[in-house]
């Protein structure tokens, strides 16, 4: 894990580049003028508000990072299709539960980012993340943790830990690297 | 002409999904099986929603309309968020889930 960027100039390249495409998108225009403006705010709202928030991991694998957003979508496209099929069956054969994902990643941010595909992709919503901050004494780092997730069917509970660990823990590892 | 049969099939898909994600809210037993609709079923309903405005009006204005894709980009940002927020106050509320639901051991008190 890299929390700090190689080049001192640009602390954030990811948020930038996003700031970059936001700015251009709001506007709905390529035109010279807003590409100057785009990049000044690109450069210049990342430098100034760097000191002010905690520092974050940097994503080192780009390419893996665009890869997984498309694996995502793709998932959320079929987990949309699954939950209506789901809905629209009888009720009676649901077999909802609570399942407890154990978690390899450490940081709070790649946590969130799994937390949230886990809430969008087939038929499971993240309820928690264990333990939880407040009930551990100050200052101490809890040696393990685990997402608490809600299954709206749950088949096998063994192959669903599995698939969200290698489908989206692993990636997310590998991307932030930590 | 082509167009508007493309953005007329976009809203149809758009709107049966959102219908979809609002029928889950009344059918389902509980409220966590009920959080399944609106975290995920509405989000291709926008999609389809959004895509059919951004069809629309690129061919309504001169040159291509992208700014549609600012909304989906949001919603799929606070979409499990808000989820998240709702589920972890029903947890601390202790509300009933569905009997039968598996694996209730796994919720700690907090």
């Amino acid at each position: 894990m890299r929390l700090e960027s190689r080049f001192r100039w640009l602390p954030t390249p990811f948020r930038s580049l996003l700031l970059f495409v936001v700015w251009l998108l709001l506007n709905n225009s390529v035109s010279p003028g807003h590409l100057i403006l785009a990049a000044l705010f690109a450069f210049f709202i990342p430098v100034i508000t760097f000191p002010f928030r905690e520092p974050q991991p940097l994503i080192i694998k780009p390419s893996l990072a665009v890869k997984q957003f498309l694996i995502v979508l793709y998932d959320i496209i079929t987990a949309n299709l699954q939950v209506a099929l789901l809905i629209l069956g009888p009720v009676k054969k649901l077999r909802p539960a609570f399942v407890k994902v154990p978690l390899d990643l450490t940081h709070a941010m790649p946590i969130t980012i799994l937390a949230s595909t886990v809430s969008l992709t087939p038929g499971t919503v993240s309820a928690e993340v264990y333990p939880i901050p407040e009930s551990l004494p100050p200052g101490e780092e809890p040696t393990e943790r685990f997402l608490l997730i809600h299954v709206l069917d749950l088949d096998d509970e063994q192959a669903l830990i599995d698939t969200i660990k290698q489908r989206y823990e692993a990636p997310l590892k590998e991307i932030f690297q930590c | 002409m082509y167009s508007e049969w493309v953005v007329s099939i976009l809203l149809l898909i758009g709107g049966a999904f959102i219908l979809i994600g609002s029928i889950g809210l009344i059918k389902m037993p509980d409220f966590f099986m009920r959080l399944h609709g609106p975290t995920k079923a509405t989000t291709l309903g926008m999609a389809g929603v959004l895509i059919a405005a951004m069809v629309f009006f690129s061919n309504a204005q001169d040159g291509i309309s992208v700014k549609e894709l600012l909304i989906t980009i949001f919603l799929l940002i606070t979409a499990p968020i808000s989820g998240y927020m709702l589920i972890k106050s029903a947890i601390h509320h202790k509300l009933k889930a569905k009997d039968g639901t598996k694996g209730l051991d796994n919720v700690e008190d907090d």
